[in-house]
């Protein structure tokens, strides 16, 4: 239940100016795949980019192409919303519908969507992916107050079990612990640990040594300067990354020189 | 006012001024009062006149003295603490001004037996003038009247929200600022200065083009409030979709929802608190009408439960025919008693759809409970 990605010389514009330049880059099916790079360099663009959402920016568009297991994802005739229920998204700041309660939150995907679904059915899925996202315990007393009432770690947790409940190939993180304490960091990492058994993971982050702890294989983003296209500078075994970097730059970034 | 040596004074430090004691402001109140009222005496007296020279007086007593104590910058606070306060009052003043008015010419219409249970059908002058001469009830009320206000004003809303709602969602969602958009806004917000005579006259017009001449139902004054209704509703809705957060939309997105149902589903649900209490605003600012709804439904002094059909009266036509033509000629009390009651009814009605807006938009509201 899993697939992998492949990106071929991928240009990403916003209007005329091109934000994300050239990328290629093979993403392993249950593996996790961390993006690192200085702000504004286009990774978060690029990320977007995997699941179709930066479409929702007007006068974003995309050249080249994004394969799922060989299916193009900008091939004609390609319905985003397919793709989004396939590749899931969890995002930097918890965005739980405030208007639902913690068990429809989980069960947005389908109650959304209008599918039918019984009770039975809806309690063995609410369950299986509030655990999981390693939510269970701490709410399953609490299932109809409203999700908003969590803590950020805990809606955190309860958005990713949210993209988990629609069962998808792919889960694309973006900066998804950003907004979080240390010991609900902690908590996602364990959780995108875990995940990588099923899904394939793709993280973005700030954070260097989240990277190194939690990710199999890194690539560094960069930018050249303000107005510059964001490029993919290297790509590679999370731990040649971080120990053996073949660019100059992606050394002087994880070692904390650069910027 | 009990006058205690202020503490402040006695341990006076480096980093402290003088300052006025707190029964300062009363003080100075009293005092202006007083010589407010005597300058008063001198040139004739009257309430208005005492209340607006008391309070310059008191703005400038106040102000020197705590310039004199406190030096110049807490004197400029002072000073605007006063102008605040001023314009609050005199803000005020209208509105307590006609509460009380109507309050008080309108209690003994409202408890006349009967007043909202009976029309003006079979009502005719012989009636009043028996009512003045020999001291008998007045009979008449404003069921007719109430009846086709609530009957106008929910047609109109009918017709205006899911307009208005509609178009709000075009705005916000699908529009993207384009061309269609801003014309759009453009020409709401035109449609918000339209006078509502001119909302009144289009629709007598529209129906006299489209149904006949003379067409004047309570539907055609529905159609004229709805002109007045709609650009309100698209407005206060286009607000609330705005601030519903993008990280939602994006949210359901990513969850593979199609846009219509993420707009249907949580983009409308989080803000419907405040587009129904926007609605029910809108609704307020037209129950008042009196205009649009004059030259569109008539005036009937009879029952009429057929909105589609016949003259309708309305409670602001109701008032208006009884002041201006008053049942009986030679004594017009008992007609300006039912309009000042039908008044009284009016603003109980408009005051109940603003607390029923706050009660929704409470009802409403995404609950945030652990």
């Amino acid at each position: 239940m899993s697939k992998r990605i492949d990106v071929k010389d991928l240009n990403v514009y916003y209007g005329d100016f091109l934000a994300v330049e050239d990328v290629s880059i093979n993403i392993e099916a249950k593996s996790v795949t961390a993006f690192i790079g200085p702000s504004g360099c286009g990774k978060s663009t690029f990320l977007r980019t995997l699941n179709r959402m930066h479409e929702v920016i007007p006068g974003a568009r995309v050249e080249g192409e994004v394969l799922l297991d060989g299916d193009n994802l900008y091939g004609p005739g390609v319905d985003p919303v397919t793709v989004r229920s396939q590749i899931g998204m969890v995002f930097q700041r918890p965005n739980p519908f405030p208007t639902m309660s913690i068990r429809d939150n989980v069960l947005a995907g389908v109650k959304l969507n209008n599918k039918k679904i019984s009770k039975g059915e809806a309690d063995v899925l609410v369950e299986r992916s509030l655990k999981g996202a390693n939510l269970w315990n701490e709410v399953k007393d609490r299932l109809e107050k409203p999700g908003s009432g969590l803590s950020g770690g805990q809606q955190q947790r309860l958005c990713i079990a949210r993209a988990i409940a629609v069962e998808p190939q792919v889960i694309l993180m973006d900066e998804p612990c950003s907004a979080l304490d240390p010991i609900s960091t902690l908590a996602i990492e364990d959780l995108i640990n875990e995940l990588k058994d099923q899904y394939t993971v793709v993280i973005v982050t700030h954070n260097m040594q989240q990277a190194a702890r939690v990710s199999d294989k890194t690539a560094f983003f960069n930018i050249a300067g303000t107005g510059k296209p964001g490029k993919l500078i290297e790509y590679g075994d999370t731990h040649t990354i971080f120990s053996n970097p073949v660019q100059k730059a992606t050394e002087d970034y994880v070692s904390g020189r650069f910027g | 006012m009990t006058s205690t040596v202020s503490p402040v004074r006695s341990k006076r430090s480096a980093l402290t001024k003088g300052q006025l004691p707190k029964y300062a402001p009363y003080a100075v109140l009293a005092a202006a009062l007083i010589v407010g009222a005597a300058i008063l005496a001198l040139v004739g007296f009257n309430a208005f006149g005492w209340g607006v020279v008391s309070a310059i007086l008191f703005a400038i007593g106040l102000v020197s003295w705590s310039a004199a104590v406190e030096g110049s910058r807490k004197a400029k606070d002072r000073l605007a603490t006063c102008l605040v306060v001023g314009s609050f009052l005199v803000a005020l003043l209208p509105l307590v001004s006609v509460i009380w008015t109507v309050l008080v010419n309108g209690i003994p219409g409202l408890l006349n037996p009967g007043f909202l249970t009976n029309s003006m059908n079979g009502v005719t002058g012989a009636f009043d003038n028996k009512a003045v001469d020999s001291g008998g009830p007045v009979l008449g009320g404003i069921y007719h009247a109430l009846l086709g206000t609530v009957q106008i004003t929910l047609l109109a809303t009918v017709i205006s929200v899911p307009v208005g709602l509609l178009t709000a969602i075009y705005l916000v969602e699908y529009g993207n600022d384009g061309r269609l958009a801003r014309a759009i806004t453009f020409f709401v917000d035109v449609m918000t200065g339209i006078p509502s005579i001119v909302a009144g006259l289009f629709a007598a017009a529209f129906f006299f083009v489209v149904v006949g001449p003379g067409t004047k139902t309570g539907a055609v004054a529905a159609v004229a409030l709805s002109v007045l209704m709609i650009p309100v509703v698209v407005r206060s809705s286009e607000e609330m979709l705005k601030i519903v957060p993008n990280e939602l939309r994006e949210a359901a997105y990513a969850l593979g929802v199609r846009k219509w149902r993420t707009i249907l589903k949580v983009v409308i649900p989080t803000a419907i608190s405040g587009i129904a209490s926007g609605v029910t605003l809108a609704i307020a600012r037209v129950i008042g009408e009196t205009a649009p709804i004059l030259v569109t439904a008539g005036f009937a002094t009879s029952i009429n439960t057929n909105v589609f059909g016949g003259w309708m009266a309305s409670l602001p036509t109701f008032i208006y025919t009884q002041i201006l033509n008053p049942t009986s000629p030679s004594n017009p009390d008992p007609s300006s008693q039912r309009a000042w009651g039908a008044a009284l009814v009016l603003i109980i009605l408009v005051m109940v759809l603003n607390l029923v807006a706050r009660l929704v938009a409470r009802i409403f509201a995404p609950k945030t409970g652990r």
